[in-house]
């Protein structure tokens, strides 16, 4: 941990000559008699990315982001601004900017002696971008093409791309406390296209997490996400208009846990239960899924793509309990909300960038493992819908309405996964949608890594994950009217 | 109170400045070997103010600035970008550039815009305004629209706040064809969102003013009532039974559908095969009375420009007309793939309007008599590949011509190809707040599942 922050301090801190006291000096600067917490969030970012189309590697880019966001709290008021030049004068001009969220100056407090806290070990701090030579880089993608068209003639484009980030992230607080982390991040997409009789479909896949580039040569996991993005488009080929109207879904393991995440995961982030704007809010010790339902968003998991040594406020991750068979736990925080509804953080206090305010955001949510073998449950239901692959989600925190849209979803007739339907959104209400989830599986499995969540403007890296489940009655929103 | 913090306190830097950088970035990549390069620097400056219930929640200062450049190896190309505008960064980013277009593979259609497309005079848009807004002013006026807001109904129980913001940018674009164009831009807005509660539960909406001229923004209160009366006309939702049903959005969401048009028009989705519009050109694709069209010269408008992310000169033209599909939405290189020529569209359209009919909204429910007005859509699900359409929906059920109640998760789904041939009219209340113009757009059949 301590290589962490002095290469971090390295990075962020000694181009400018900026030394730890001078900041210390800083944050004592803005606190105030009402100023009660103020913090510094120093980045630096490198991102890359390959594509791959009609067979070549043919775009490509490279980014570099840095500079630092100052914020000065207030009770419920934040002040923040940022610099993109890390350099002291502009870090003092955003302290000042940052600071007039409190109207009457006061004496500058004594600053309080820096310490630094613990942090979790689930990657290493690796540069993706320069983990593998750029040639290697093209080679990837130029494999994707070659096994997607090998597999099958019908194969009629394939796009692939690679992209890397090598992060470092230095969080200073007036409380004292100094954390830094440095955050790899890869991930690789496919998508083809197929063609039979005049008729187009497509299939993704892909994957990745907190490593290096080998992660996708090894394994054959690189070809195996072809392999799954051209048997997608194939299965698609054939579908037929999907069913609408209310029926029992069975959804299948890993990635179509974007359920929990739309359905009560952001319902359950700390700033809507604190403003009681969530349809959950005030429900903790209540019921809202049945039994077999226990959720957590874990943090912790090694090299996932929504894990995090510590968050963007320097605390640690830890495995959170949302709900617990059935029973409502508690919510995910930040610094800011524990503060004020007077709980902990949970080491959910995330941002996209140094530019942007943290809130409180998930990192790996998923939900445990039950009792129920995925044939059984596929074979209790006589008429229903069998959805494995889902594109996006959605969600209306206030009136718990939800949806997430299936690109891979089967016909359940008499107990059988028989024909494929074509892509549908499915709806329902988040605080109930879990009361009716009868039965659970025991194949717990987290997706490949390659989910992005949206909340206010600001997008962030999560997991998500599931065992096969049965939810007895959801809306499936197809174009084949279903008999009432 | 002393704040007297201003938006534009310390000012941007000027466009001879970034002209001068603009150059030095072209200029480098020739230095390292580059056959052809385009390069964009942008600053922009803003400050936003968050207030809710009543107290101010969040100040935010925002500064930015942003190098990208595209350098060509032949026909080799790589692209970087960097936040740091120093000489070092500069070069290292021009660096970064030409070591990716060294692993890149040749490909004829890459390279800058035919320079006889480029602009070769840059008209004035009037797209800035400055507005010296004083935090002070900025939290008043949030305030004033949240509490307009939050008088309306003793049912308005609790609010997500009233935000202000302002912003102003300057754009420098350049390429080694000699092309160099800046572009100066205001954008300020005023967005409220309040939640009404009764027995059914808690609705939230919003609703939202922008403009680049301050002057142009609706009056604090009248963003707040109307956020009031969004949020209050959704208490007690209920569920439909599934039925194929009309479809009427509601101009604020109407342009949604025209975005899917564009995205099956788009030169890169039509290279792909990717798209349900393939060789559609001068074919119908909306019903007759359709016409579609750019207009990327509008004084004051938040999608206008003079030339395109490439330099290309944009020029108003039909996209649809008579219902018949009249080009395609091409920047320089997916036309060469298709072996046309670039409409002006790198970055996007400008100002995409479908013409008005003769009604507003209440007229169009009115003429819909019996059906669905969609006022939310929620989720993902456009496949622009096959055309297919499936998403979320809250709105109201309408029977003889009147709203009857509120309806809530539900589905609404369909074909674009044919909920475009089926659009049976586009209402006269254009809502003019974004790139594309729409009025309220009535569908005549899609299928709605409920419960």
């Amino acid at each position: 941990m301590s290589d962490t922050l002095d290469q971090a301090k390295h990075s962020l801190l000694a181009p400018a000559g900026i030394e730890p006291d001078a900041l210390q000096r800083l944050l004592g600067n803005m606190l105030s008699a009402q100023v009660d917490y103020a913090d510094l969030y120093f980045q630096y970012a490198r991102y890359e990315s390959w594509s791959l189309e009609e067979g070549q590697v043919k775009s490509g880019s490279h980014s570099i982001e840095q500079g630092v966001g100052v914020r000065a709290v207030s009770g419920e008021k934040t002040g923040f601004a940022y610099s993109d030049d890390i350099l002291l004068p502009a870090l003092q001009d955003a302290a000042s900017a940052a600071r007039a969220i409190a109207r009457h100056g006061g004496a500058a407090r004594a600053p309080v002696a820096l310490r630094t806290g613990p942090a979790l070990q689930l990657y290493g701090p690796l540069d993706p971008l320069a983990s593998l030579a750029d040639d290697a880089k093209v080679r990837i993608l130029e494999s994707i093409e070659t096994e997607a068209r090998r597999l099958d003639a019908r194969v009629k484009q394939v796009m692939a791309s690679l992209a890397g980030v090598h992060e470092i992230i230095l969080v200073v607080r007036s409380d004292g406390l100094l954390a830094a982390d440095i955050r790899p991040l890869a991930r690789l997409s496919v998508t083809v296209i197929v063609e039979q009789d005049g008729r187009r479909e497509q299939g993704t896949a892909g994957g990745g997490g907190r490593y290096n580039y080998q992660y996708f040569l090894e394994s054959d996991r690189a070809l195996s996400f072809a392999r799954e993005a051209v048997r997608q488009a194939l299965v698609n080929l054939d579908s037929v208009d999907a069913p609408a109207g209310s029926m029992p879904v069975v959804l299948g393991p890993g990635w179509p846990g974007i359920l929990l995440h739309e359905a009560i995961g952001h319902g359950l982030e700390g700033d809507f239960n604190r403003k009681g704007t969530s349809a959950f809010a005030g429900r903790v010790g209540q019921a809202v899924a049945s039994s077999y339902c226990t959720v957590v968003d874990d943090g912790t998991l090694p090299n996932r793509r929504g894990s995090l040594n510590i968050d963007d406020e320097g605390t640690p991750t830890q495995n959170t309990v949302l709900i617990e068979n059935g029973i409502l736990k508690g919510y995910m925080q930040d610094t800011l909300n524990a503060r004020l509804m007077g709980v902990a953080p949970t080491g959910n206090g995330r941002r996209e960038s140094y530019a942007h305010l943290p809130m409180p955001r998930m990192t790996n949510t998923y939900m445990l493992a039950g009792p129920h073998a995925p044939e059984e449950i596929i074979r209790s239901v006589p008429k229903g819908l069998y959805a494995v692959n889902f594109g996006g989600g959605q969600v209306d925190i206030t009136s718990g309405k939800f949806v997430f849209t299936a690109s891979e979803a089967y016909l359940i007739e008499n107990g059988r996964v028989t024909r494929p339907v074509r892509g549908a959104t499915l709806i329902g209400n988040g605080p109930d949608v879990l009361t009716r989830v009868t039965m659970v599986g025991t194949d717990l499995q987290l997706d490949d890594g390659i989910g992005t969540c949206g909340k206010d403007g600001q997008s962030v890296p999560v997991g998500v994950g599931q065992p096969t489940l049965l939810i007895d009655g959801l809306t499936v929103g197809g174009t084949q009217g279903s008999a009432e | 109170m002393s704040s007297k913090t201003e938006t534009n306190a310390a000012g941007l830097a000027s466009r001879q400045e970034l002209t001068t950088l603009v150059q030095e970035v072209l200029a480098e990549a020739g230095r390292q070997g580059a056959s052809a390069a385009e390069a964009t620097i942008g600053m922009s400056q803003g400050l936003a103010v968050t207030v809710r219930l009543g107290e101010v929640e969040t100040v935010e200062h925002t500064r930015d600035k942003s190098l990208g450049v595209t350098v060509y190896l032949g026909q080799r190309s790589g692209s970087a970008s960097s936040s740091d505008l120093r000489p070092a960064a500069l070069r290292d980013t021009v660096r970064a550039a030409v070591t990716i277009a060294k692993y890149i593979a040749a490909d004829d259609c890459a390279g800058l815009a035919d320079p006889g497309r480029l602009a070769k005079t840059v008209p004035d848009l009037d797209l800035y305004h400055p507005w010296r807004l004083t935090l002070d002013d900025a939290i008043e006026r949030a305030q004033r629209c949240e509490q307009a807001a939050r008088d309306v109904d003793s049912r308005i129980r609790n609010s997500e706040g009233a935000s202000i913001a302002s912003y102003e940018g300057l754009d420098v674009y350049a390429n080694t064809h000699g092309f160099i164009g800046a572009t100066r831009a205001t954008r300020h807005s005023l967005s409220c969102a309040v939640i009404g509660q009764d027995d059914s539960g808690m609705q939230r909406d919003y609703w939202y003013t922008v403009a680049r001229n301050a002057g142009d923004l609706e009056v604090p209160e009248q963003v707040g009532r109307e956020s009031a009366r969004r949020s209050l006309r959704r208490l007690g939702g209920r569920k439909l039974a599934t039925r194929r049903t009309p479809v009427l959005f509601e101009a604020p969401i109407a342009s949604s559908i025209l975005s899917h048009l564009v995205s099956a028009v788009r030169g890169s989705s039509l290279y792909r095969q990717a798209s349900f519009l393939l060789d559609h050109k001068g074919r119908r694709v909306f019903a007759p009375h359709v016409r579609i069209h750019e207009q990327p010269h509008l004084q004051k408008a938040l999608g206008s420009a003079a030339f395109d992310n490439e330099g290309v000169a944009t020029a108003p033209r039909d996209l649809v007309k008579d219902g018949i599909l009249q080009g395609y939405v091409l920047d320089s290189y997916a036309a060469r793939k298709l072996g046309l020529t670039t409409t002006g569209n790198a970055g996007g359209v400008h100002n995409l309007t479908i013409e008005p009919g003769r009604h507003d909204l209440a007229g169009l429910i009115t003429t819909m008599h019996t059906g669905l007005l969609v006022t939310e859509l929620i989720g993902f699900g456009v496949n622009t590949v096959t055309g297919d359409y499936s998403r979320g929906a809250a709105g109201f059920w309408i029977e003889n011509g009147a709203i009857q109640y509120p309806v809530e998760e539900i589905t609404i789904a369909g074909n674009l190809k044919d909920m475009f041939l089926h659009l049976a009219e586009a209402g006269n209340d254009v809502d003019v707040r974004g790139n594309i113009r729409s009025g309220s757009l009535l569908i005549e059949e899609m299928t709605l599942a409920g419960s």
